[in-house]
């Protein structure tokens, strides 16, 4: 009597499970088999417990990535979202300039990451670079390659180049889906322009904004390609993110137990630092009703 | 013919739809009336096969469908809002079930324009949905449901966004419509008007259960408790608590007259239907009781009068209306005395089954 | 609260209007009374929201003005105008309570705090949503949601009027008694100056002391419940109002004698010649007594009436049927049978006469 409601389904569903099973269970299980394994070369490998998890977690190199990452997501999101939003707002809604801005918004997302660090790579070197040469050129000594300062501006400014069409173009589709009669009710009982946004737009955007934050900060939380193509983490460590420390351990030093170790400690911080975003901007607000 | 038995539906920890036993025969229209949140589009969705009873069965002439997806099961479906496709004209709309069943094209051009015929929809055979009003859009829903042939129809109140007149003419219409395809029709609103101009049965739903199925006007006239018929009612049932003594009906000290075939003595709900209660005394409408006055709406023929019964006195348990002809100015605050005829009086016994019915006339 | 005045108002959606067509609004003068309870009826597409968005100024007309105690507000924005609106689908601050809600309109205009508590203690006792005070706003039933919007219009003392758009389109039929008289209770208590507009013609007579009947744009009739339902002035306005709709049959008039349906009928009261070819009877269903063919023969002439349906809708029965080859609906009272043999009789005290779909008023 209670049999599967769609038998056929199954059939449809199993190709993409053994596809998620080939490309991230399997290698995640050999990761963990990794992690708690010691090997000298040679296919040889050693139980070593909990040992690598100690040592990545109590290393400063592990701390000083974490924060350097912790702090460049901190400031993409604290960047990317008012500025997606405040795009977004100015956008127009109907007209023919709707597909012109939609299409400029589009553009940076269908550049490859190494790409667009190519881009700016050229564009902000002092001999050649449009950027470069005339911040040079007006007097302000920009090197991104030897100060730490510059070469973190440049990767903010290449992903937020990059990136915060995706929150407007997210933002936007809230906005056009909110319907007229708010506007009209608003103007009615005489509400600003900014109550407008903080009592109408702001929490009709909610959902799609849970998702920008989302997938802004988790992308911005495994940067990798733009630093490295810039200046491959420096000057010195400046930009060497966990994503590239892990890179340099696993493939650089050939630390494969350590490496593995921290990518599952670097694979936990995201799902966490995620899971509390989501709890906290689902939750916001609900309480006080109850 | 559409048989449920014992058919619930389980969301998470709510209940949508519990114990639904139904019986449809084919060529018949059934009602389902309900406020909204009752369980009507859940309980439709069940019949349709886009959802899965927590538990029951669901059989389509006797074979036993409950597993079996909307795609085998021959149900067409039109919703509250109007749905077509935008890129087709009406025509390749009304068409286009029948394009899926491989009907041929000579059959389809005729079934199409019979259809269109039916629905005055001839002149916009070639037009675009979207540049049509809603009562067009809608009508083309229905044609293309009606042309399907399907055994089981579905019309999730779906005059419900038209405009009062055109909805006055569609629901005279689609009761002829219905009975000439000898499909099962199920049609759910919000409206007792709505159920009483479509005639056919009505299911009265209330919290995901039925509380009484049968032909539309009995169920109206003769509702098994005071759920149901304050479900059918509109305007809103007048209530009061009364005991009954050998016959005579008292709300609290006041006496409302003398039942013929009165029930048991003990106490009861007396519920009353705004029209029976009545501005003018006759040979019948014999019981006096006085009132407040609340607002008094005309609407040129009739006039609703909202009332207030004495709660101490009258024992009233809601707020009541009285359905009367002619234009009637009335002050609010004012006293007034209504009167009332005993033998139109539905009485519902403590667990709200009825005990007492309006003879039939 | 204001008097609302429409002085040769014309609106067009296009840019260029060419010819009357192209107009959404056709010439329109109207002058409602301060604390008048108005409704504008008539199909969709007929015009009145696009008359009503003008009045609350989220429009601007394209010819005419709108004056209010007669000044004129058509270029005034509608937070200038000082109105308030409820919409279709309830309008609601999702973030804020209940009480916060009724509050915004007045904190938006700087009213001070103490005033604010004051008022929106009083609206919620008004609204009898004290108890749900706060709740988030969000989470309340779709009339109580419309009783919210409502109460941010009148929790402001001073609108020149409050407009609705269509307010009870999401409401269940039973809620709807309820807040259509506590809206009328509201418009007695607050007389305010209110427009309603609607395709619903009971929430239209029973709320209005006037309605306004539209159609294609114009204006087909203002008058009280009472006027649209004895004397509607066009055929258009006795199909409208009334279910079902008047009957409409043709006729030739001579005297104070009209000919319809192979019957003389004995016109109670004197009529103009008229030289116009198309001239109609309206009768209401309310005003059809249906009778056994065999029944006693009263004056007025009796048509045989070919009887094709029955709807019994409760408290009486529709029905529905032909005379000499016309439509012809009536209305049977509770308690009467539907005869075997019928016959029609009409009521010859409500024959209205039509010519060119327009009453013939008769002569004093």
């Amino acid at each position: 009597m209670d049999k599967p409601w769609n038998n056929k389904a199954w059939f449809f569903v199993l190709p993409v499970f053994l596809l998620v099973a080939l490309s991230a269970v399997i290698p995640l299980m050999t990761v963990v088999n990794y992690s708690v394994q010691d090997t000298f070369g040679g296919n040889q490998f050693f139980w070593a417990g909990t040992e690598w998890y100690t040592e990545v977690l109590t290393s400063s190199r592990f701390h000083d990535a974490l924060i350097r990452n912790l702090i460049f997501s901190g400031i993409i999101l604290a960047i990317e979202v008012p500025l997606g939003i405040a795009i977004a707002l100015s956008m127009p809604r109907k007209g023919i300039w709707v597909p012109v801005c939609l299409i400029l918004m589009a553009l940076p997302l269908l550049i490859p990451w190494n790409v667009v660090g190519t881009i700016w790579k050229v564009f902000g070197r002092t001999d050649i670079g449009l950027l470069g040469y005339t911040l040079t050129a007006i007097g302000v000594e920009y090197n991104y390659v030897s100060n730490a300062v510059h070469a973190w501006i440049t990767i903010i400014a290449m992903d937020v180049w990059h990136w915060t069409s995706l929150v407007v173009l997210l933002c936007y589709s809230g906005l056009v889906a909110i319907p007229e009669a708010y506007y009209q009710a608003a103007r009615i009982d005489g509400a600003s322009r900014w109550k407008v946004f903080r009592f109408i737009q702001l929490p009709k955007l909610k959902r799609v904004l849970l998702i920008a934050v989302l997938l802004r900060f988790m992308d911005s939380f495994m940067i990798y390609t733009e630093p490295f193509v810039l200046t491959g983490g420096g000057p010195g460590n400046s930009t060497t993110f966990l994503s590239i420390d892990l890179v340099k351990m696993a493939i650089g030093q050939f630390d494969l137990g350590p490496a593995a170790a921290m990518s599952i400690v670097y694979f936990l911080i995201i799902l966490l630092l995620s899971w509390v975003f989501y709890t906290v901007m689902t939750n916001y607000g609900v309480e006080r009703g109850k | 013919m559409l048989e449920l038995n014992h058919v619930s539906k389980q969301v998470g920890r709510e209940t949508h739809i519990s114990g639904v036993s139904l019986s449809l025969e084919r060529g018949s229209l059934n009602v389902l009336l309900g406020p909204t949140l009752a369980g009507k589009t859940s309980l439709m969705r069940l019949m349709a096969g886009l959802d899965r009873p927590t538990s029951g069965q669901v059989l389509m002439d006797g074979k036993d469908v409950t597993g079996v997806s909307v795609r085998n099961r021959d149900v067409a479906m039109v919703y509250q809002q109007f749905i077509n496709y935008p890129s087709l004209t009406v025509f390749e709309n009304i068409a286009s079930p029948m394009r899926i069943a491989g009907v041929g094209r000579k059959e389809r051009d005729r079934k199409v324009r019979e259809a269109a015929e039916l629905l005055k929809l001839t002149p916009y055979l070639e037009r675009i949905p979207l540049n049509l009003s809603g009562g067009q859009q809608q009508r083309t829903a229905l044609a293309r449901a009606l042309v399907k042939g399907a055994s089981l129809v579905l019309l999730d109140e779906p005059l419900a966004n038209l405009d009062y007149k055109l909805r006055e003419e569609l629901r005279v219409e689609l009761p002829r419509l219905f009975a000439e395809s000898g499909a099962v029709f199920v049609y759910a609103t919000t409206e007792p008007h709505e159920a009483l101009l479509l005639g056919g049965h009505t299911a009265t739903l209330h919290e995901g259960k039925i509380t009484q199925f049968g032909p539309t006007i009995d169920v109206h006239d003769r509702p098994a408790d005071l759920v149901t018929a304050k479900t059918f009612a509109d305007p809103p049932l007048n209530t009061a608590r009364v005991r009954v003594t050998g016959g005579h009906v008292h709300a609290g000290e006041r006496h409302l007259g003398q039942l013929a075939n009165a029930p048991p003595d003990g106490e009861y709900t007396l519920g009353l239907r705004a029209h029976h209660v009545s501005l003018a005394a006759n040979d019948r409408y014999q019981t006096a009781l006085t009132v407040r006055v609340g607002t008094s709406e005309i609407t040129g023929s009739e006039t609703f009068v909202h009332l207030d019964p004495d709660v101490a006195q009258e024992g009233a348990t809601s707020h009541w209306v009285a359905l009367t002809h002619g234009v009637h100015r009335l002050r609010a605050g004012d006293s007034l005395t209504v009167h009332l005829d005993p033998s139109r009086y539905y009485l519902f016994d403590t667990s709200g089954v009825l005990a007492h019915a309006p003879a039939a006339h | 609260m204001a008097r609302i005045t429409l002085d040769k108002l014309a609106h067009s959606y296009l840019a260029a209007p060419k010819s009357d067509e192209d107009y959404a609004l056709k010439q329109i003068d109207l002058d409602w009374e301060d604390g008048g309870a108005y409704a504008l009826l008539g199909p969709s597409g007929c015009g009145k929201t696009t008359l009503l968005n003008i009045i609350s100024g989220l429009l601007t007309p394209s010819a005419g003005n709108v004056l209010f105690d007669g000044q004129p507000v058509t270029q005034l924005s509608p937070e200038a105008r000082n109105i308030a609106q409820v919409f279709q689908f309830p309008v609601i601050y999702d973030t804020m309570t209940v009480a916060e809600n009724l509050a915004f309109p007045l904190r938006n205009r700087g009213v001070d705090k103490r005033e604010i508590e004051q008022r929106v203690n009083d609206m919620l006792s008004t609204l009898d949503l004290t108890d749900k005070a706060r709740r988030r706003a969000a989470g309340l039933t779709a009339d109580e949601k419309q009783k919210i919007s409502l109460g941010r219009g009148l929790v402001r003392h001073d609108v020149n009027a409050i407009l609705f758009d269509e307010p009870l389109t999401v409401i269940d039929p039973h809620m709807k008694w309820q807040l259509r008289t506590r809206l009328k209770e509201l418009h007695e208590q607050f007389e305010h100056t209110m427009i309603y507009v609607t395709h619903d013609q009971t929430e239209a007579l029973t709320f209005a002391d006037k309605v306004v009947v539209m159609y294609e744009g114009e204006i087909v009739q203002i008058g009280t419940p009472e006027e649209l339902f004895d004397e509607p002035a066009h055929t258009f306005v006795g199909y409208f109002i009334g279910s079902p709709g008047m009957n409409i049959l043709p006729a030739e008039l001579q005297g104070s004698t009209l000919i319809s349906a192979n019957a003389s009928f004995q016109l109670q009261r004197n009529y103009p010649v008229l030289d116009a070819s198309h001239v109609e009877l309206g009768i209401r269903p309310e005003f059809v007594r249906v009778e056994s063919a065999s029944a006693k023969q009263s004056d007025s002439p009796s048509l045989p009436y070919a009887i094709t349906s029955v709807e019994n809708i409760g408290r009486h029965r529709i029905i529905r049927g032909s005379v000499a080859g016309h439509a012809l609906d009536a209305i049977l009272p509770e308690g009467k049978d539907v005869p075997s043999e019928a016959v029609a009789v009409f009521d010859e005290s409500h024959i209205n006469v039509y010519s060119d779909s327009h009453l013939v008023k008769p002569r004093a």
